[in-house]
């Protein structure tokens, strides 16, 4: 039996062999991001550019906004003030514990971009969030886009226009040519270079972006942190109760044999 | 007549008018097993527990969620953000859906290994099967209702193979649908048998199954019969009583299952996009099909057997097939030698090629197909069809080693 169970592991390590495949499609920038679950400052700063720049097409319709309140330490006064922009149906300000929508109707929204914007409640779970640290920095020129004149390097020929050319700037790309494990020669974009500067400085820019990445990944599983913590003291609880029912086991079987 | 029980007090009172003390003697505490059980014995009661678990968390869910394809997503959301501890809860239901299958493929794997599905046992394995089917069942209709996009395009893709039954193929389809696309129609039946119905036949057979093997015993690791060595009361000298032996043993097995069960609920509950998929985060979406429809980790294995056949209805056919051979493999096994302990070499190989292939197959199911992919898919379909094949060849005359009277 014993030897069964190795020759079954050894094969077993071979499976990713064959599963191993020559490599999606080539995307710029692909760089990874470090999220600090305790920075809630950054969080509080990310929550700030979704309301400004995304909330005027997306919505977070899942999320409510007294709840991203309570769990980064921003108090009702202060979200009235700073974060809520939108009036419900009777016209008046939306209150602390509505959920996060637009006012865009779906209608409309079909209209301007052709799609309704995707809600953005899930989005960093549904899409990673390197993935949208990435493409939210992968805009860049590209004249043969009617009415956007963007392209991303992420996510090519997106609905989406560059919300935040004016913080970012404007780039465009530098290509490269490439044989793929086909033989067939690409372009593959391998940089970026500067054609009208915004106000944000690149680290700044940068900055921002992964503050807004960190709130919708706070946004998509807002009980993260509540569930890391009470798995530990479940798991902690576990391994003592482990203890107990070990040595009681042990009790009663002293007579077996 | 057998003797009524003479307690005292309460329990006396109920005995006179309900068989407690005498169920609880004949299934716990008189109920002899042998005294060898290994780690693999672990997961019988932790199938129970999971079963428990499922059902109380399902029932708390079912008081949040909404069967409307227009408000399932939402409600799941709900749960998750709004509804005090409804991460958890849901948390514990997902994880607890894949955990039903490691456990349940776990002990079946021993029933394999041991021979427990030999004479005088196959109705247990029969009904073990039947609860296997049922909880497949319960699985796919239950991953319909989170509504997302994986959801939704799962459910086209394995109901669309109905379709490949000729005659009635399309009229099937249409039938379990309940419309000409998966829509809020499927996806209310789906709940009604999600949380009625496959419940109830699967609670029906697990009591069959548990009735069975109590009438003829626990096997064991060694394969031996213990109720041929009893002593001079009628108790198997290899034998224990389940309770209080096997209880304490099985909270130790409980309580290691939990511990990991916790690391998955409570540190990685989609672990790693095989026990909640990533696109199922997004709503489901009729009118945009996912790059890549992957079935839940529990089903790729047969997913792979139907995508490694290039006809379809031979496919479906070959897919049915690999779960339907399963119930007659207490007749495929002409052994009289129950144990892989006593079994021939090639018993073993055969064995180490079923796990191979199965693994395999799991894992190739769960990724988009290549050329390389599908060939290897076709060999380990080859060697899953062929365990059966070859079992039935080498247990004939097989080369096996003398079984001990009693228990090692």
């Amino acid at each position: 039996m014993k030897k069964v169970l190795i020759i079954v592991a050894g094969l077993g390590l071979l499976l990713p062999a064959i599963g191993w495949s020559a490599g999606g499609g080539h995307t710029y920038p692909n760089d990874k991001i470090e999220i600090d679950w305790n920075d809630k400052a950054a969080m509080q700063r990310g929550a700030r550019t979704f309301v400004n720049y995304c909330m005027s097409c997306h919505e977070a319709a899942y999320s409510r906004y007294n709840r991203v309140g309570s769990d980064l330490g921003i108090s009702d006064e202060l979200l009235l003030e700073n974060l809520i922009f939108t009036t419900d149906v009777n016209g008046e300000k939306t209150k602390v514990g509505a959920l996060m929508k637009t006012t865009m109707t779906p209608e409309y929204a079909e209209q301007a971009f052709g799609i309704v914007p995707p809600d953005l409640s899930l989005i960093a779970r549904s899409r990673g969030v390197n993935w949208l640290y990435n493409y939210l920095r992968g805009f860049y020129v590209d004249e043969s886009r009617e009415g956007l004149g963007v392209n991303n390097g992420v996510f090519a020929n997106v609905g989406m226009p560059h919300v935040l050319a004016d913080l970012q700037g404007l780039q465009r790309p530098m290509y490269q040519t490439v044989t793929d494990a086909q033989g067939n020669e690409q372009e593959i974009i391998v940089g970026f270079e500067m054609l009208k500067p915004g106000s944000m400085s690149k680290s700044e820019y940068d900055s921002t972006i992964h503050d807004l990445v960190a709130f919708l990944d706070y946004l998509a599983e807002p009980y993260k942190q509540t569930r890391r913590n009470v798995g530990t003291g479940v798991i902690i609880f576990l391994f003592v109760f482990l203890i107990l029912a070990y040595m009681l086991k042990k009790e009663y079987w002293k007579d077996v044999h | 007549m057998s003797e009524k029980q003479t307690g005292t007090g309460l329990i006396g009172w109920i005995d006179a008018r309900f068989p407690l003390t005498k169920m609880f003697e004949e299934h716990l505490s008189k109920y002899y097993a042998p005294k060898n059980f290994n780690f693999w014995y672990f997961f019988g009661s932790l199938a129970l527990l999971v079963l428990v678990l499922q059902i109380v968390t399902g029932i708390f869910l079912t008081m949040h969620y909404k069967p409307d394809g227009d408000l399932a997503f939402a409600s799941v959301e709900y749960i998750m953000r709004d509804v005090d501890w409804g991460w958890l809860l849901r948390y514990l239901h997902s994880t607890g859906a894949s955990a039903f299958f490691i456990v349940v493929y776990l002990h079946m794997f021993r029933a394999l290994i041991y021979g427990s599905y030999q004479k005088p046992r196959e109705l247990i394995w029969i009904f073990g099967m039947f609860i296997f089917l049922a909880l497949m069942a319960e699985g796919f209709m239950g991953y319909l209702l989170p509504w997302g996009q994986m959801s939704y395009w799962g459910a086209q893709v394995i109901i669309s193979l109905f379709g490949a039954i000729p005659l009635v193929g399309d009229e099937l389809t249409l039938w379990i649908r309940g419309d000409f696309v998966i829509s809020d129609a499927t996806l209310n039946r789906f709940f009604a048998l999600h949380v009625i119905a496959v419940p109830l036949v699967l609670l029906m057979l697990v009591v069959m199954h548990i009735i069975a093997l109590h009438e003829v015993g626990s096997n064991n690791p060694d394969g031996v019969e213990i109720k041929k060595n009893k002593d001079e009361n009628g108790i198997p000298l290899d034998g224990i009583p389940f309770h209080p032996y096997y209880s304490v043993k099985d909270i130790v097995g409980v309580v290691v299952f939990l511990i990991l069960f916790s690391v998955v609920v409570f540190f990685m509950p989609e672990m790693g996009g095989y026990f909640l998929e990533y696109a199922n985060f997004v709503p489901a979406n009729q009118f945009k099909t996912p790059e890549h429809i992957a079935p839940v980790w529990y089903f790729t294995p047969f997913y792979a057997i139907l995508r490694a056949i290039p006809d379809k209805l031979m496919g479906v056919i070959a897919m049915f097939a690999s779960i339907g051979v399963l119930f007659f493999l207490p007749w495929i096994d002409r052994g009289k030698v129950k144990s892989i302990r006593y079994r021939s070499g090639a018993f073993k190989l055969l064995i180490v090629i079923l796990v191979v292939s199965f693994i395999g197959l799991g894992y190739l199911g769960a990724l988009p197909a290549t050329e390389t992919r599908t060939m290897f898919a076709r060999l380990f379909s080859i060697g899953y069809f062929g365990f059966f094949l070859g079992l039935w060849w080498i247990s004939k005359n097989e080369n096996t080693k003398p079984v001990p009277e009693r228990v090692q």
